[in-house]
């Protein structure tokens, strides 16, 4: 009998799997095999933010770490993080890192770039928070 | 001191961890010894091949290590995933991943090209996290 929070881990780790995906909560909420009406609550209660807060911050994450380390153009990367619309991904980017995302690429140059730790750790460290976030 | 002997791991249930880390993925029994008057089994596996190192699978703890309320918590910890991470080595990633996915074993992620080499990983039943990773040469044109 597994504990409901490890449930939900599998909705965390499908997030963090396939964010480049168009994925929604209600397919967060069918990995962690827990009804859509309850999922957003117990996964904020378990892991402090909503479901939604934490999908939008880990493709934010990763357009973060492709600005650093491609050269890839904006709009790609909007789209490569599972992201639909460049408009709001420009503005999610600079309400969270409070900078363009161009600019932000800017501020990276190319020898600060990458830093020898697993993937795993740098996902999970760089990965940006947001208190003033607010639910779509 | 002279080397890690072993490391460990919180699991909810000591059976089911077993037969993940034997079943699935294809590790040996190094001691099972239950000591009836704590209510305690030893319980230690370890990845053929590296029979000094194991890992022991430790079964949450109650009363007299931990009351009720913090063994709770520490359960939960667990299943939400900050129990901690086994790193792992192999030497063919794509390899291992083909063969323990065959052996019912979800990945969270396909093998990854990373600058330090090409990694993926797991959990456990429990929900601690398992890296698998093949190191390369670090090269930057490998991301």
């Amino acid at each position: 009998m597994q504990p409901l929070a490890r449930h939900l881990l599998r909705a965390k780790d499908l997030a963090d799997a396939r964010y480049f995906e168009p994925l929604t909560v209600p397919d967060l909420a069918r990995a962690a095999g827990v009804s859509a009406a309850h999922f957003s609550r117990e996964f904020r209660r378990a892991f402090g933010e909503s479901p939604h807060q934490y999908l939008l911050t880990r493709r934010l994450e990763r357009a973060a770490a492709l600005l650093r380390n491609t050269d890839r153009p904006v709009t790609d990367i909007c789209f490569d993080v599972g992201l639909t619309s460049v408009g709001s991904f420009t503005t999610s980017f600079r309400r969270i890192y409070g900078t363009s995302p161009s600019s932000y690429r800017a501020g990276f140059p190319p020898a600060r770039r990458h830093i020898r730790v697993p993937a795993c750790v740098a996902q999970a460290y760089g990965r940006p928070q947001n208190r003033t976030f607010r639910e779509a | 001191m002279t080397k890690i002997a072993n490391a460990q791991f919180w699991v909810h249930d000591q059976d089911e961890a077993l037969a993940f880390y034997t079943r699935k993925l294809g590790w040996e029994v190094r001691a099972d010894v239950t000591m009836g008057e704590w209510n305690f089994r030893w319980l230690v596996v370890g990845p053929p091949g590296q029979e000094d190192t194991g890992l022991v699978l430790m079964p949450i703890p109650g009363a007299p290590m931990l009351d009720a309320e913090s063994s709770d918590q520490l359960g939960q910890l667990v299943a939400k995933g900050a129990g901690g991470t086994l790193f792992l080595e192999t030497d063919d990633c794509q390899a291992a991943y083909d063969e323990l996915s065959a052996r019912g074993v979800a990945f969270n992620d396909p093998p990854t090209p990373q600058p330090y080499g090409i990694d993926t990983s797991f959990r456990d039943p429990s929900g601690n996290n398992i890296r698998l990773t093949q190191v390369l040469e670090f090269s930057l044109d490998r991301h």
